[in-house]
């Protein structure tokens, strides 16, 4: 029964988009989250005194914390923008999906 | 009469418990290497635990079968689980260890609340809805979808059950520590009381006690650093940069706490340890669990979205603490051990004493700002927070050890799939109660042992090993049981052995002479997580058995329903 139910799937071309869609996403979300993070880790491993400078001519705050704070930002961004979409956008092209599955 | 019984065991236990902590108290009076018992710290904690056993006779009463046991029914919501997967994650030793290496050495604690923090959006992208379409209690549901499930199912009982104790052993060691310190209990029953309290919630009140004991800590522990974080930003008219100028004239080290230090010491140990932290909290079996508790993949995205945002702003906290300890624990000769020589102190040129650190040790700094901001009371609540965290990770823990033998193990590979409900739920509980008592011996065992390498190689297992074969076996349509299983073994062994050949462990544990350890890297991961992957490639793509070829015309069936949810487990019983 579920069998049946999950080749309509299979033949449907909207389940083939939705899989593309959401997958191109989150592969293009982890990348970012990856060159973000990485990045930060070599600049920590190749180049500490740049992260050590300071802001500004009399200023104590180094170039490297607004960074670090950023990446915890952007992270949390990142993965909030994902959750977002998939729920509304990628969620109803799922629902069509297994709901003309149902039908037939 | 089933509730009768549970009553009088809270009672009798809730009984031991108050006559333990007393005999601790009365035994710890006449030492002062100890601090002085905190009774305002012992209160508040007797409220939180009056609480959640409260919550846990409530958690017992709707926990009738396997599903309320290991997911609670599947009826937590999105924000809920968020919280718990915070509570869950915001151990003791990220708080505590966190704060207290900001405290010690500025820059370098970011790097780690970073790591810790980015494994969360591969999670969401990569695995968090496929999870929850695909499993229903462990993440072997998951990974054995379309495979042979006896030795996948062992494989990755192993693998759990190997996190579960490593993990398990450092925070029992560090829960025994840090409540020695906090409420001046001795370290045996303080490992004690742990393990004791931890058995209740997980063995009466399975899964829904223990979300409801970690979103009750995650709540108070963002509540608690808010308000220290706060308090030390008002001093500085929330300016940061005062904060910093301030931190930098007192410090030791001064303008060197700006910069990254000595935690990073070569680019290969640099990304060895950021893959660990990363894709380890991919791995985590307590972590993986609390997918299950949501009722669709909808709630689990909503979950990770809440726990990245909590444990994000908690770190941000943790850094604001930790610089907020160096300007108003480090001048207060009240938080700081005096530099005693032939037990007299040590006087410098202007005639002042000398202090050699923190009162309770470097872990402590966030615990003294407490006292610094608010008094005793709110240090008391402070305290009460770092055990309450300790037992809600512990918790967490205990069940998913319990999940695996019980549902992996006896269900379905000794059982084959045929054991009701019922009895799988009492070996459940018959392993909690193992567990428990195992992660007592060994918290008492390994007391006076280095345990800081253990969450690390917890880390390292849970992305050299579970990841993995999790990763391939949900997204590679070729990959088969004999590659998965080969690949999460080699994984394993590789990040086990390369961790002891490592100077965190060659010298540091089994004392080697010092430049022995043949392994120079600070992580495995790099290489173990490497070699599991090829492992799995190269194995599956050999197995061309009747047995593969079945697996892999499995694979569109599944993948419709890890995209789709088609046919997904809808929660309560099933």
């Amino acid at each position: 029964m579920v069998d049946e139910v999950a080749a309509r799937v299979e033949a449907n071309p909207k389940y083939h988009k939705l899989v593309g869609m959401r997958s191109s996403y989150s592969i293009i979300m982890t990348i970012c989250v990856m060159v973000v993070y990485y990045g930060y880790i070599l600049l920590i491993a190749f180049n500490k005194e740049w992260l050590g400078t300071k802001l500004a001519d009399g200023w104590t705050t180094s170039v490297g914390i607004p960074l670090g704070v950023g990446v915890i930002v952007i992270t949390i961004i990142l993965t909030n923008l994902y959750v977002r979409r998939a729920n509304t956008e990628f969620d109803s092209l799922n629902a069509e999906i297994i709901k003309e599955a149902n039908k037939k | 009469m089933r509730n009768n019984t549970v009553r009088n065991c809270v009672g009798l236990l809730l009984g031991m418990l108050v006559a333990s902590a007393a005999l601790a108290a009365g035994a710890d009076l006449g030492q002062t290497s100890k601090q002085a018992t905190n009774w305002v710290a012992i209160g508040m904690f007797g409220g939180f635990v009056a609480i959640t056993l409260g919550i846990t006779k409530w958690a017992a009463a709707k926990t009738k079968s396997a599903a309320d046991f290991y997911t609670a029914g599947g009826g937590i919501t999105g924000f809920q689980n968020g919280l718990a997967i915070a509570g869950d994650y915001m151990s003791a030793a990220s708080f505590l260890g966190i704060s207290g290496l900001v405290f010690a050495s500025g820059f370098d604690g970011l790097i780690f609340s970073i790591g810790w923090l980015v494994g969360w959006p591969v999670i969401t992208f990569l695995m968090a809805e496929r999870l929850r379409n695909l499993g229903k209690f462990t993440f072997a549901d998951v990974a054995s979808y379309r495979f042979a499930q006896t030795p996948t199912r062992v494989f990755a009982a192993c693998g759990s059950l190997v996190v579960v104790a490593f993990y398990m052993i450092a925070q029992m060691v560090g829960a025994g520590q840090l409540i020695k310190v906090l409420f001046g209990l001795e370290y045996q029953y303080a490992v004690m009381i742990v393990g004791v309290l931890m058995m209740m919630y997980v063995l009466f009140g399975g899964m829904t006690a223990t979300t409801w004991v970690q979103i009750i800590k995650a709540v108070m522990l963002l509540t608690g650093a808010t308000f220290m974080a706060l308090a030390v930003l008002y001093q500085f008219n929330f300016s940061p940069e005062a904060l910093f100028t301030k931190a930098v004239e007192i410090h030791t080290k001064h303008g060197a706490i700006m910069a990254p230090g000595a935690l990073i010491k070569d680019p290969v140990s640099a990304i060895s340890v950021g893959m660990a932290l990363m894709f380890g909290t991919a791995g985590l079996p307590h972590i993986l669990m609390r997918f299950f508790t949501v009722p669709s993949a909808k709630e689990a995205r909503k979950s990770v979205g809440w726990a990245t945002t909590w444990i994000g702003y908690f770190y941000i906290l943790t850094f604001i603490i930790g610089f907020g300890a160096i300007v108003l624990v480090s001048t207060d000769p009240a938080y700081l051990v005096a530099k005693m020589v032939d037990g007299k102190q040590v006087l410098d040129a202007a005639g002042n004493p000398v202090y050699e650190g923190l009162k309770g040790g470097g872990n402590m700094a966030a615990i003294h700002l407490a006292n610094a901001v608010g008094g005793n009371v709110f240090l008391g609540f402070i305290s009460a927070v770092a055990f309450a965290t300790i037992l809600a990770v512990v918790a967490g823990l205990t069940l998913s050890g319990a999940s695996a033998v019980s549902h992996d193990l006896y269900a379905t590979v000794f059982k084959k799939g045929q054991a009701d409900s019922a009895s799988e739920l009492r070996v459940s509980k018959i392993t909690t109660i193992c567990l428990g008592v195992v992660a007592v011996f060994l918290g008492i065992a390994f007391e006076k042992e280095n345990v800081a390498y253990m969450v690390m190689l917890a880390f390292a297992i849970a992305c050299s090993a579970n990841f993995p074969v999790l990763f391939m076996s949900v997204l590679w349509k070729d990959c088969t049981t004999k590659g998965a299983v080969a690949g999460g073994f080699v994984g394993l062994f590789s990040s086990v052995g390369l961790t002891i050949a490592s100077a965190s462990v060659w010298e540091a544990v089994l004392h080697n002479p010092k430049g022995s350890a043949w392994y120079p890297y600070s992580s495995p991961a790099l290489f173990s997580m490497s070699a599991a992957f090829l492992t799995i490639y190269l194995v599956s793509k050999m197995d061309n058995s009747k047995q593969a070829q079945l697996e892999r015309s499995l694979f569109p069936a599944q993948k419709v329903r890890s995209e789709t949810g088609l046919g997904a487990a809808t929660g309560s019983g099933h």
